[in-house]
């Protein structure tokens, strides 16, 4: 029996090729790990072509968590275990792992012939290529092939449970629970016995290996993190999203309808409500991505919440129908996953660089509000407080998500939705007592009154020439056009009146040093401030989620630093915006490379700020 | 709540009391150039609006970008004014999220052909129960006078101060060719005609196209001059059931070839048995097609009038509405917190 050893975190990467299931190998060795109450984050990396050409770099995929028994915050920047299921996988991820890591290999693809492929001359697992790390080679295929021998599957069948042989290993390596898997296969190929028996076969053989043989001297448990009480799920941003929408529409009692078209990492918010048809959602996909916006205006337009869903090329196709919004005074909720462009550019890696599209994109003076989710699980959050503030407001919201936290995921507090303050559309339903209706008058909020179609006596048309202040009807008069401008600006502006005070974290109330983030570089940051805080050093961070306008107290504290700096993965927009909305000398710390910004870096750099000695 | 049995407006609610057709005139001033063709549709629309006896409130005219695209200024009903191209896919949202709306979309051959030209042939094809009236003149008015998608090759436009090179559409052909159910062209002269097209057209339930001819007198004036008046020898009149003859005295007809195709001939030099029959109820689009192609690519001197196809298929807000149930609003949130459970949950305690 192996020694039981607890460590208090655990990064983990499966890698594999495209075809090989590592996704839903790392999917559910997370659900197993969040049913032991750990702390985890995720992080899935895949290529964008559904089949690369097997055996190559370009066809690698990959899905890393991260596991703790404390509250962690990125899915870590360098795998303690990399299980590779061939000589391509270990190319593309060994320049992640730090000495000792451990690399669980499957020798059976390591062939002359796939290790000339990605350009290893001689095999690496035995040329000595890999002495700084702790080297398993396995032939886990033809373990698995082994362990499935009785059910009759044909060679390739009988090798794809590979994945599973390999999660049985990990699981008894990791002290995880296996009934989560076994009841998972079970589901998954409930229509077909045999490829479930074998399956289940595999894993279970996997965990006997890891218990039966001495390959590993050790296995290793995490205890649970303490965690506030309640109900927890695992959830991605993705989901979150779309429970959130469906959220803000069942707390204003509206429809929901989702125009969107498909799109790469945004599809998934279109999939998972095209499930929920019985909670009364329309969704729509349609011929492109301005249908998409067209028609989620046309539904509000008609008295239900429109939303679309898009990645940032798809916002730039919208944005003349956002523009419409905005001088409509529709509701309108537009979620952008953001990835790393432009172009094309990489559709399935991470970036945030469609802040100045979302602030700045329309033409015309066109403010909007824009909120940005921090986390996975912040998504629910943001999605209810966007479909909030679109329906207050009558106002188009952009919701800025991204492709690490639309696809990562994360533990997940269930809320209860009776806690969640009701929405009031306040749809206008009296014709006011002087008898005439008045669509472009203003409430204190400056927010116009809505009458749907098919309300009686308050019948008007709405469209896109500037209208006359009150009645809403054509006007070219240039007083009155300098009047609707300034009004829209102030109506969307109004909105940091209702904003909570901001929370800066600064433990020790000593720091000099301000980090400021927006978005998923949440995780990073407060991840590396508190590595920084451990070296004794004190570190403030503040982490914005309304970008649009922003909080009326955030000059006072940009100004309260002897630096500021602003992590993002893009190339200083929240900087300059900051530079230029407040004078302050915002320093930008920007990272381009279609991955989360790397906390161990960021915690490096910060040191070197704070202990002044990073030659500035 | 009662309905119409109009099968097109089936759910939009009657009028309590009947409207004329000052209910549907707005307080707005009309502003296109006089002379334009646009007056006389506004006018047969007002007329034909209290016929339907909906109520005035459950209608919605969406528009795009164009001259055309003013009209829903003019209709005391709901109305948005849109963008450039866009009003066929902000209807659908309009007519999906709601089932007791008439909608209209009011476009233009630039708006709708062009510009929008995606967004036309996707509602068309998905049948959504809109009824869409695109106003062909011919040519680009709002922009004043550059040449439009429907302008015949060598156009002498602004933008084409020596003749376009492109070739035309031919509206009716495009939507036959995306699967419109209900296609029809009419023309702004013959208001009669115009009022039994769109009558037809909105009692259509699912997607109908009306291509209507209209002049446009201060940049392509007298496009359809040869097509004016009762007695206009080019107009092939479409009557469902009747052999398809026109001209004076029907003295000209149109005949089947052997190979499919269809051939204008004289009347009396016209095998009987070859006068092609006008079926607009066809299921399959080809006979309507071969008729779309008897109209005159360049200069306008024939063209067919009336109904091309008028067929029933389920319409696509139907289908969608059918898939959806909206549960009560409490059974909706326990529904969702259900949702928002999953099957995977853990408790801390």
């Amino acid at each position: 029996m192996s020694e039981v050893r607890s460590v208090d975190r655990v990064v983990i990467r499966f890698a594999g090729d495209s075809g090989d299931g590592m996704q839903l190998t790392g999917d559910r060795f997370t659900s197993d790990t969040a049913q032991l109450g750990n702390d985890f984050s995720t992080l899935p990396n895949f290529p964008a072509e559904i089949r690369a050409p097997a055996g190559t770099v370009a066809g690698v995929s990959s899905f890393q968590v991260h596991f703790a028994d404390f509250d962690i915050r990125t899915p870590g920047d360098r795998p303690d275990v990399l299980v590779a299921m061939n000589p391509a996988a270990l190319k593309a991820n060994l320049h992640d792992l730090p000495r000792g890591a451990v690399i669980l290999a499957d020798t059976a693809d390591f062939t002359t012939r796939n290790l000339a492929k990605v350009g290893y001359p001689a095999d690496p697992l035995t040329d000595g290529t890999l002495d700084a790390y702790e080297v398993h080679a396995l032939d886990l295929t033809g373990l698995a092939v082994a362990a499935v021998a009785p059910f009759g599957l044909g060679r390739k069948d009988a090798a794809r449970t590979k994945n599973m042989f390999a999660l049985g290993l990990l699981t008894w390596l990791y002290s995880r629970p296996e009934q989560g898997t076994l009841d998972f296969l079970a589901r998954k190929f409930a229509g077909k016995p045999d490829i479930r028996d074998a399956n289940v076969a595999a894993f279970k053989a996997g965990y006997a290996y890891g218990e039966t043989t001495e390959v590993f001297t050790a296995r290793y448990q995490v205890a649970p993190a303490p965690t506030p009480p309640g109900t927890y799920r695992q959830i991605t941003g993705n989901t979150a999203l779309a429970y959130g929408l469906m959220a803000g529409a069942a707390k204003a009692g509206l429809q929901l309808f989702l125009g969107a078209y498909p799109i790469t990492p945004a599809s998934d918010v279109l999939h998972i409500l095209s499930r929920t048809k019985d909670h009364g959602v329309i969704t729509f996909q349609a011929e492109d991505e301005i249908a998409a916006v067209g028609a989620a205006l046309g539904a509000s337009y008609a008295g239900a919440l429109g939303v679309t869903s898009t990645s940032g090329p798809g916002m730039a196709l919208k944005m003349e129908t956002i523009s419409l919004a905005v001088m409509l005074e529709l509701p309108l909720v537009i979620c952008d996953v953001q990835r790393a462009g432009p172009a094309t550019g990489m559709p399935t890696k991470t970036e945030q660089a469609d802040l100045f599209q979302a602030v700045f994109g329309r033409h015309g003076e066109a403010p909007l509000p824009v909120i940005a989710a921090q986390s996975p699980g912040d998504c629910f959050d943001t999605a209810v407080e966007a479909v909030r503030i679109a329906l207050t407001y009558r106002t188009p919201v952009i919701l800025l998500s991204d492709g690490y936290l639309g696809n990562g995921a994360e533990p997940w507090a269930v809320p209860n939705l009776a806690d969640l303050p009701a929405i009031d559309p306040g749809f206008a339903t009296e014709v006011p007592a002087d008898g005439e209706f008045l669509p472009y008058s203003r409430d204190d909020k400056l927010a116009r009154p809505l009458a749907v179609p098919g309300t009686p006596g308050m019948e008007h048309r709405i469209g896109g020439i500037e209208k006359a202040a009150g009645t809403g009807n054509v006007s070219y008069d240039p007083d009155n056009h300098e009047h609707m401008v300034r009004l829209r600006q102030a109506k969307v502006e109004g909105i940091a009146d209702t904003l909570a005070p901001l929370q800066v974290d600064d433990p020790s109330e000593a720091a000099r040093v301000l980090v400021v983030g927006w978005g998923s570089s949440y995780g990073p940051i407060s991840a590396a401030a508190r590595r920084v805080r451990l070296s004794g050093r004190p570190v403030a961070t503040l982490h914005l989620r309304h970008l649009n306008p922003l909080p009326h107290d955030l000059g006072a504290i940009l100004r309260s630093y002897d630096r500021v700096i602003v992590p993002e993965m893009n190339l200083g927009q929240l900087a300059m915006i900051l530079r230029a909305r407040y004078l302050v000398d915002c320093e930008s710390y920007s990272r381009v490379r279609g991955l989360p910004i790397s906390l161990s870096e960021l915690a490096e750099d910060l040191i070197a700020i704070i202990d002044g000695k990073d030659g500035r | 709540m009662t309905a119409t049995t109009s099968s097109g407006l089936s759910g939009v609610p009657l009028a309590l009391t009947p409207l004329n057709r000052k209910d549907f005139t707005s307080d707005q001033e009309v502003r296109w150039c006089p002379g334009c063709g646009d007056y006389a549709v506004l006018a047969a629309f007002q007329g034909l609006m209290p016929q339907l006896g909906i109520r005035r409130e459950n209608t919605v005219i969406v528009s795009g970008i164009g001259c055309s695209s003013r009209f829903p200024y003019y209709v005391d009903s709901y109305g948005m004014h849109s963008i450039h191209g866009r009003a066929p896919a902000i209807a659908t949202g309009v007519a999906t999220a709601r089932d007791d709306l008439a909608v209209w979309v009011i476009t233009g051959d630039g708006d709708a052909l062009s510009i929008g030209g995606n967004h036309l042939i996707h509602a068309l094809r998905r049948n959504v129960n809109i009824t869409i009236l695109l106003f062909n003149n011919r040519i680009y008015g709002l922009t004043k006078g550059q040449y439009s998608p429907t302008s015949e090759l060598g156009k002498v436009t602004k933008s084409t101060p020596v003749g376009s090179v492109d070739y035309p559409f031919n509206p009716i052909s495009l939507a036959l060719g995306a699967e419109a159910g209900f296609v029809a062209r009419t023309i702004d002269s013959d208001r009669a005609h115009l009022t039994e097209v769109l009558t037809a057209a909105v009692a259509h339930r699912g997607a109908a196209l009306v291509e209507i001819y209209q002049n446009c007198p201060i940049f392509n004036d007298d496009a359809f001059l040869e097509l004016k008046g009762p007695k206009a020898p080019g107009v092939i009149r479409l009557v469902d059931g009747q052999p398809v003859t026109f001209g004076p005295d029907g003295a000209r007809s149109v005949v089947r070839r052997t190979d499919g195709s269809l051939e204008v001939v004289d009347t009396a030099d016209a095998d009987p048995a070859r006068v092609v029959v006008h079926d607009a109820r066809a299921d399959d689009p080809t006979a309507a097609f071969a008729l779309s192609r008897l109209t005159d690519t360049g200069v306008l001197q024939q063209a067919p009038i009336g109904i091309f196809r008028d067929v029933d298929r389920p319409s696509f807000d139907d289908g969608v509405r059918e898939q959806v149930e909206m549960p009560s609003p409490a059974e909706r949130l326990t529904a969702l917190q259900g949702l928002l459970n999953g099957s995977d949950t853990w408790t801390v305690n």
